[in-house]
């Protein structure tokens, strides 16, 4: 019987040979918490007399949710996670670096690597080939602490994706879709594995929008095989040299197999407030939903190639006068490249609020906090009732092409309309 | 550890998320437990934080604890005086925190129970005693691992007492 990825990648950490559903101790490549979360991790190292960190290079302290920080209180956190680091040499990835998950991929990730973050998103990673979850701030702490973490290998449902997306259509359309068809825990603890012919022509960008959803559908977490794609990408970041292949063997145990077909998919929307409550842009459209604010960025929807699609849509447009847009970059790398594009320029003339990289409005605390009855459309990845600061107001989810064309028309657009 | 509690039920439903537990607004209290417990649930039920009494027990639906990784989640449960969670399914990363810091989760139909029933839970068996209606549940039961770290009292505690994790 063969091995599938997952379990391929926590064998080789583990020191041998597991199977699905085993409870076992793994070593760890990288570990990373952020600030909401690392302040957590760093008391609980205080209490257990461990303040010290395995490998100063692969442990990384991401200031990303409250950054630039909007309250005393969220400074102090920052300065909790500041302090640490001076003390043990673990990473300080400050204001303005971007959102950890993206600066993962960017400067951390490579295939094979086993993964854990205090960020439920850490599975965006796996769009690398390397195994990566989201913990807590106490197994990220031990992790921190010791290199290694407590894991149950879980078991893989494989996604085979085929056809050529519409235009107008992307992988957060897809992403949105499976989850949609499959439930918000339709795959609560197994690796989504994803592959197949429109994998093998998705650029990383797309394919790490897929994986870092893999949580909304409760998995722990997202993967894709390496190939070509991937070791382009680790060249053009500076690590061609961390490239291996790996990938699940053909008779593998997979426990469920899924197949879906791009060539007939629309834009995609999940409605309040959850992420698996989705509706095509077709019907959507004829509900007629006024939007008061829409934001474009995150580590799902941040990056260059989001950034292109929503320039190239709002270029020669203006945001509507009954909304606002907001626009953040993933990292600084993303940024800079979008400045050098003109397509920062090209938002600013649309009349958005370009912001310096983080987390944003996503996590409720700032830049974009919403009133009572108001209603968001965000590329970001989930929408749960408070998520972004008000329980009394609607989240609505969509590719970076239909927040443009919703910041256009100020009501939720058909992002095909504009292309 | 208490292996047999007995408390009343707050009844919730399903995809109870983290957002649910620990709002996103209270981000700043993260650093102050005690603070934050005093909005726990309360975008699920704004009476929940002001009338949970030490020894009451969750019983939800579906897929609670569903989002972020963030453990405040399960803390401020624990600290709201929660003995046990008692739902039809969890997300993951909720599970593995709950055990991790002691809390102690069962897996169970929870159709029949109602909120302000009186629940006799035994931990170890893993049989849930309605007391109110006079029925009795179970559930599937806790894996040894995680009965250890109930046990031990959380991972930390689990780590300090064996020096290293002790899985076998």
């Amino acid at each position: 019987m063969g091995k599938t990825m997952a379990e391929k990648i926590i064998g080789e950490h583990a020191g041998k040979e597991v199977k699905a559903g085993e409870i076992v101790v793994a070593k760890v490549d990288v570990a990373m918490v952020q600030d909401g979360t690392g302040p957590l991790s760093v008391q609980v190292l205080q209490k257990m007399g461990m303040e010290r960190v395995f490998d100063r290079n692969n442990t990384i302290l991401f200031l990303d949710h409250a950054t630039p920080s909007p309250r005393k209180e969220l400074s102090n956190a920052h300065k909790i996670l500041r302090e640490f680091s001076e003390k043990t040499g673990a990473y300080l990835s400050d204001v303005g670096e971007g959102v950890c998950h993206q600066r993962l991929v960017e400067s951390w990730a490579s295939p094979g690597q086993l993964i854990v973050g205090a960020d439920s998103h850490t599975c965006t990673s796996g769009a690398l080939g390397a195994f990566a979850t989201g913990m807590g701030s106490t197994d990220v702490a031990i992790a921190f602490a010791l290199g290694k973490v407590w894991l149950r290998v879980p078991e893989t449902h494989r996604f085979y994706i085929h056809g050529e997306f519409p235009e107008g259509v992307y992988s957060k359309d897809l992403i949105l879709h499976i989850i949609g068809t499959i439930g918000a825990d339709g795959a609560t603890y197994k690796a989504m594995e994803f592959y197949g012919p429109t994998i093998d022509r998705m650029s990383m960008e797309s394919r790490f929008t897929i994986t870092n959803m893999a949580i909304e559908a409760g998995a722990k977490t997202g993967m894709i095989a390496p190939d070509d794609i991937t070791k382009r990408y680790l060249e053009e970041m500076g690590r061609g040299d961390k490239y291996r292949e790996i990938k699940s063997d053909d008779d593998a145990e997979f426990e469920k197999e899924y197949e879906f077909d791009v060539s007939e998919l629309e834009p995609t929307v999940s409605f309040p407030h959850t992420v698996d409550n989705t509706r095509t842009i077709t019907e959507a459209k004829k509900m007629d939903i006024r939007i008061d604010q829409v934001y474009i960025g995150t580590c799902t929807n941040g990056r260059i190639e989001d950034l292109r699609v929503a320039a190239k849509i709002l270029d020669g447009h203006k945001v509507n006068k009954k909304t606002r847009l907001i626009v953040i970059p993933a990292s600084r790398r993303v940024y800079l490249q979008a400045l050098r594009e003109g397509l920062i320029e090209k938002f600013v003339e649309a009349g958005a609020a370009v912001e310096s990289p983080g987390c944003g409005p996503c996590v409720g605390i700032h830049k974009g906090v919403l009133a009572d009855g108001e209603r968001v459309l965000s590329t970001q990845n989930r929408n749960f009732k408070g998520r972004m600061g008000n329980p009394n107001a609607e989240i609505y989810l969509g590719s970076p092409a239909t927040a443009a064309a919703t910041a256009i028309e100020g009501k939720i657009a058909d992002p095909r309309d504009y292309l | 550890m208490d292996k047999i509690l007995r408390g009343r039920v707050w009844k919730f439903g399903d995809d109870i998320s983290t957002d649910h537990i620990a709002p996103g607004r209270y981000f700043h209290l993260r650093t102050n437990l005690p603070e934050l417990a005093k909005h726990v649930l309360e975008d699920a039920d704004p009476e929940f934080p002001k009338k949970v009494k030490p020894g009451d027990i969750i019983v939800a639906g579906k897929n609670f604890g569903l989002g972020s990784s963030r453990e405040h989640a399960p803390r401020i449960i624990k600290l709201a005086g929660v003995s046990c969670v008692i739902a039809k399914s969890f997300a993951r990363i909720f599970y593995r925190n709950a055990f991790n810091i002691g809390l102690p989760l069962l897996i169970a139909d929870t159709d029949k129970i109602d909120e302000g029933d009186e629940l006799e839970v035994d931990l170890e068996k893993g049989i849930i005693k309605d007391l109110t209606k006079g029925i009795t549940l179970e559930s599937t039961p806790i894996p040894p691992f995680m009965m250890r770290l109930l046990e031990d009292g959380g991972i930390v505690e689990h780590i300090m007492k064996h020096g290293d994790f002790k899985v076998d």
